[in-house]
């Protein structure tokens, strides 16, 4: 393998330069031109920042194979491989193998116009005025005694699809997350995330002063037990259970009865109810504030989801319908071998009640007596087949009585499956847009209802805070 | 035939030419400090499902990344782009960031001092990079398991996966070493499922560690892949018929296949003073091993010596040199069941005034700033110690506890929840028989104390993770960890199907 040294050639240059090399047959080239830029905080002070550019080439080079289709993938970043080198190697790895399960003809066009536009990129410039507003959060923080934490980040990626059968198509996405944890002097803590388009869009006074407040709840400290409890789950913490969710839709794992939506008859649970509560889990670029990226883009398949299906249009998925599993990922190929709908992934996630439109305030003031919760942290699944996950609570538990917060609780490691979660709902809020803490660095996009849950599992008291 | 020689494709790149037009740039723009780093990681992921490819990957990464102290504020840039003129434009990026960070930054940056180690190569013990093995070649070992194992009762699905990653790092800095390492690791992981009478699955997973080896691992050395497979169908039947757990409080014997995760996340994060001083507060949280604690801290029983190190063959974290150019060592963390030691890097040693770092930097990748990772942290055994019999003999009622599988500790590693692959009663100092829907829950004081037998060498496993996760943005590290057996008294123990209200 050869590296290139110089300058980076324009995505488009590369494209063509890939195409030619697989000599005008079946391939796909893929470009990701991105950039991201950062600055971290902690003990009031900034730590580790940066900024960096980014650009992985992805080549699929598909052959025919006994009958069939066989792919051969590669990608490296930047120059570390010359673009003909990859479409090589990939050819190489194809005329190695059987015909791939999940072979489909290659998709054709469409070719958009703005394929030839330049990649765009971020640059921490753009933070200075955030630098300015923590310094001063800082300040405030050092006098009342109190610690910061955090984290804020945008990242730009370009990413442009073409293929030997005319696909040309671009896509610029932009994320950011900006996170502020805060202590207190005597050990209580807070914290508040969410996720945007732009570094613009932070208010880190706001911030600031919602996590004083939740720092005076901590002013009585109320020492409870394991037990299940009513809580509430503000749409941060929401979206660290419902990810998961979402995240084990796979067809094929459901058909193997590998995941929870394999039926215990054999087969998958598409179409069977359940939860009572009619809630819509769904996906869709287009979202209000959520959009993302519209056509499937990927280097390599996986169980669910193919290269061959590259530049597919994504639309509107609902996951969940009215309560029932309407939808599991499929590849065009598995989907046509379990007659059911090809159904690639979006990169948001909304769940939703029809009618719901009560805020995590008025869930609380509802509240007779309950566990007022912030977000949740290191779940992991301890059994597949329940997709029962364990986890603990963080940065924020409150005891709710009367419709009033009264003071701040230790914190629980919790055993739930979130299909238990929402079938023990007892009310649902509006949906509001969230930032898991737990999976928002793969998952920025997704809005989800404040939840009022009878029962909840807190299997064991956690000491830390 | 070991590999003693630095890739040749890696090695005829400008390194000297792209580092010096980095770190002069940053010296004239008056960095007090500098590093850059060129590197290449290659990583290779294959996975088949029921003898067939479902996932192919073969990507390369190449960047320079470089970090500086300016006026006692860090700055840190990146790019992919190989030239001269590009990796001195990082020098003004990077100073850029620093001055930024100034704007917020309360406290000066300092590093531990560090002697310049002059010019090295290193080049880690292995035989075959997994890494260059065609694809063919990998898939055919693999299609080749799972073939045995479909064709076995009470197989109804397997799943075989392969990572494998080669990595050269040249580093540079201000001071005046240099280093060239090359190291590879790999792991292999074979999944099978079954269903019993009810339509419940279960399942079944190797216990083959990680390994920073070459492809020779796969075909015998330092591992019975063979034998381990073939075992593995009759204990998954075995699984199938045994009872559910009765929850309460068990004592556990817990083998190395599950006992090097639970010092990983109860001693190995516990045990890095970044966490410990705040620096993680916000994302992978901080520590009950407080810093004004260390010499005094009862972590556990006496029985409990730990070491940190990077200096282990084959261990997933060894290397020659970290990434600030400091040499790898070997240090205590527990001597005695005493917090006496914690894991470091070059600025929070400063901080603490612990003098010389010892030597924890890392960065998963070109384009990642440095930050103080995780050792190869390992639970000594006990010289001329029992075996797993012995251990087993002083349990009247108890769990040997064999793999890992779901694990969860909270953000000061107080409290922790592991599950594994098989759970084996110990009835009067007798094995007999699985039993399932086992965790075991504890807090990491109360587990450590509770330590009362510890395997001699015999019974010693190197093991550990490829996806150590921590900072922001987020950075996935290899680490080692090495156990003998040990024996652990009245571990509360649950009962998952209870747990999920089944």
């Amino acid at each position: 393998m050869s590296a290139e040294t110089g300058p980076l050639p324009a995505a488009e240059e590369l494209v063509e330069r890939a195409l030619r090399a697989a000599g005008g047959d079946r391939c796909l080239v893929l470009v990701e031109d991105g950039s991201s830029a950062e600055l971290r905080y902690a003990n009031n002070t900034t730590t580790t920042n940066g900024q960096r550019r980014d650009r992985r080439v992805s080549v699929a080079r598909v052959v025919p194979s006994a009958g069939g289709l066989a792919v051969g993938t590669a990608s490296a970043s930047g120059a570390a491989v010359a673009v003909e080198e990859l479409v090589a190697a990939a050819e190489a790895d194809a005329r190695a193998a059987p015909p791939a399960e999940d072979a489909a003809p290659l998709l054709e066009g469409p070719a958009l116009l703005d394929f030839g536009e330049p990649a765009v990129r971020t640059e921490l410039a753009a933070f200075a005025p955030l630098a300015d507003a923590l310094a001063a959060a800082f300040e405030a923080a050092r006098r009342r005694g109190d610690v910061l934490a955090g984290f804020a980040t945008h990242e730009v990626t370009t990413t442009y699809l073409a293929s030997s059968t005319g696909l040309r198509r671009r896509h610029v996405d932009a994320t950011g997350t900006f996170e502020l944890a805060a202590r207190s002097a005597d050990g209580a803590t807070a914290w508040a995330g969410r996720s945007l388009g732009s570094m613009e869009e932070v208010d880190v006074a706001a911030v600031a002063a919602r996590l004083s407040q939740r720092l005076a709840w901590s002013g009585r400290r109320i020492e409870l037990p394991a037990g299940r409890y009513e809580v509430i789950l503000p749409p941060d913490a929401v979206a660290d259970l419902v990810i998961p969710l979402a995240e084990a839709a796979s067809g094929r794992d459901a058909e193997d009865g590998w995941n929870v939506f394999s039926s215990p008859s054999g087969g998958t649970r598409l179409g069977e109810r359940l939860v009572e509560t009619p809630f819509d889990l769904r996906s869709d670029p287009n979202e209000d504030g959520l959009e993302c990226i519209p056509f499937l883009a990927t280097a390599a398949s996986d169980a669910d989801v193919s290269v061959f299906d590259n530049g597919a249009p994504l639309g509107a998925t609902r996951w969940i319908d009215g309560g029932r599993l309407s939808r599991l990922r499929y590849h065009r190929a598995g989907a046509a071998r379990a007659g059911t709908a090809f159904t690639p992934p979006v990169d948001n996630l909304v769940l939703a009640l029809d009618g719901a439109s009560a805020g995590l305030d008025e869930l609380v003031a509802g509240t007779r007596r309950g566990l007022l919760l912030t977000c949740l942290w290191y779940l992991r699944e301890v059994d597949v087949s329940t997709l029962l996950l364990t986890g603990l609570t963080r940065d924020g538990v409150y005891l709710v009585e009367d419709g009033e917060v009264v003071g701040a609780v230790n914190n629980f490691r919790f055993n739930e499956s979130p299909l238990d979660v929402l079938g023990r709902a007892v009310e649902v809020g509006r949906t509001e847009r969230a930032l898991s803490r737990e999976w928002g660095e793969w998952m920025r996009r997704s809005a989800m209802p404040s939840l009022r849950v009878a029962e909840f599992n807190m299997s064991s008291v956690s000491p830390a805070s | 035939m070991p590999v003693v020689r630095i890739d040749e494709a890696f090695d005829a790149l400008p390194l000297g030419q792209l580092t010096a037009a980095a770190l002069e740039r940053a010296a004239a723009l008056g960095a007090g400090h500098a590093e850059v780093r060129v590197e290449r990681i290659r990583t290779q992921a294959l996975s088949l499902r029921d003898g067939q490819v479902e996932h192919a990957s073969d990507d390369v990464e190449l960047g320079v990344g470089l970090r500086v102290l300016h006026d006692g504020s860090v700055g840190f840039a990146a790019t992919v782009e190989l030239a001269g003129d590009a990796a001195a434009a990082l020098a003004d990026r990077a100073v850029e960031a620093a001055r930024l960070a100034a704007r917020a930054g309360s406290r000066r940056v300092e590093l531990a001092g560090e002697a310049a180690h002059g010019t090295h190569t290193w080049v880690a013990p292995y035989g075959r990079d997994a890494t260059a093995v065609p694809l063919a070649e990998r898939v055919a070992l693999l299609a080749g398991w799972s073939d045995r194992l479909a064709s076995t009762a009470p197989v109804e699905h397997v799943t075989a996966t392969l990572l494998a990653v080669s990595e050269q790092k040249h580093f540079a800095d201000l001071a005046g070493t240099v280093t060239t390492q090359q190291r590879v690791r790999l792991q292999p992981i074979v999944e099978i499922l079954a269903l019993d009478g009810d339509g419940r699955l279960e399942t079944m997973r190797t216990l083959a560690p990680p390994a920073a080896r070459g492809y020779e691992y796969l075909e015998g050395d330092g591992w019975d892949f063979a034998g381990e497979l073939a075992a593995m169908p009759e204990l998954l039947a075995e699984k199938l018929r045994a009872p559910s757990v009765v929850p309460g409080a068990y004592d556990l014997v817990i083998d190395p296949t599950n006992l090097w995760l639970t010092i990983h996340e109860s001693v190995g994060h516990a045990t890095e003073l970044d966490r410990a001083l705040g620096y993680e507060a916000a994302y992978a949280g901080t520590s009950f091993a407080t810093f004004d604690q260390l010499g005094s801290l009862r972590y556990g029983s006496e029985l409990m010596q730990v070491t940190g190190d990077r200096t282990t063959p084959y261990g997933l974290a060894t290397v020659a040199y970290d990434d600030e150019g400091v040499e790898a060592q070997s240090f205590d963390l527990v001597r005695d069941g005493t917090l006496v030691g914690y894991q470091l890097d070059r600025s929070i040693a400063a901080e603490a005034g612990l003098g010389r770092s010892n030597g924890c930097a890392y960065a998963a990748s070109p384009l990642l700033v440095p930050i103080q990772r995780m050792a190869n942290v390992s639970l000594q055994p006990a010289p001329g110690g029992p075996g797993l019999e012995a251990l087993c003999d002083g349990v009247e009622d108890g769990l040997y506890v064999v793999g890992d599988k779901s694990w969860s500790i909270d953000m000061q590693r107080h409290n922790f929840q592991f599950t594994g692959q098989r759970f084996f009663r110990i009835e009067r100092g007798r094995l007999a028989g699985q039993v399932r829907d086992v965790a075991y829950q504890a807090r990491t004081t109360d587990f450590w104390g509770a330590l009362d037998g510890v395997g001699g060498p015999q019974t010693y496993l190197l093991a550990g993770a490829f996806n150590c996760g921590k900072g922001q943005p987020g950075q996935v590290a290899p680490v080692g960890h090495g156990s003998p057996i040990a024996r652990f008294r009245q571990v509360r123990v649950l009962n998952t199907r209870a747990e999920a209200g089944r």
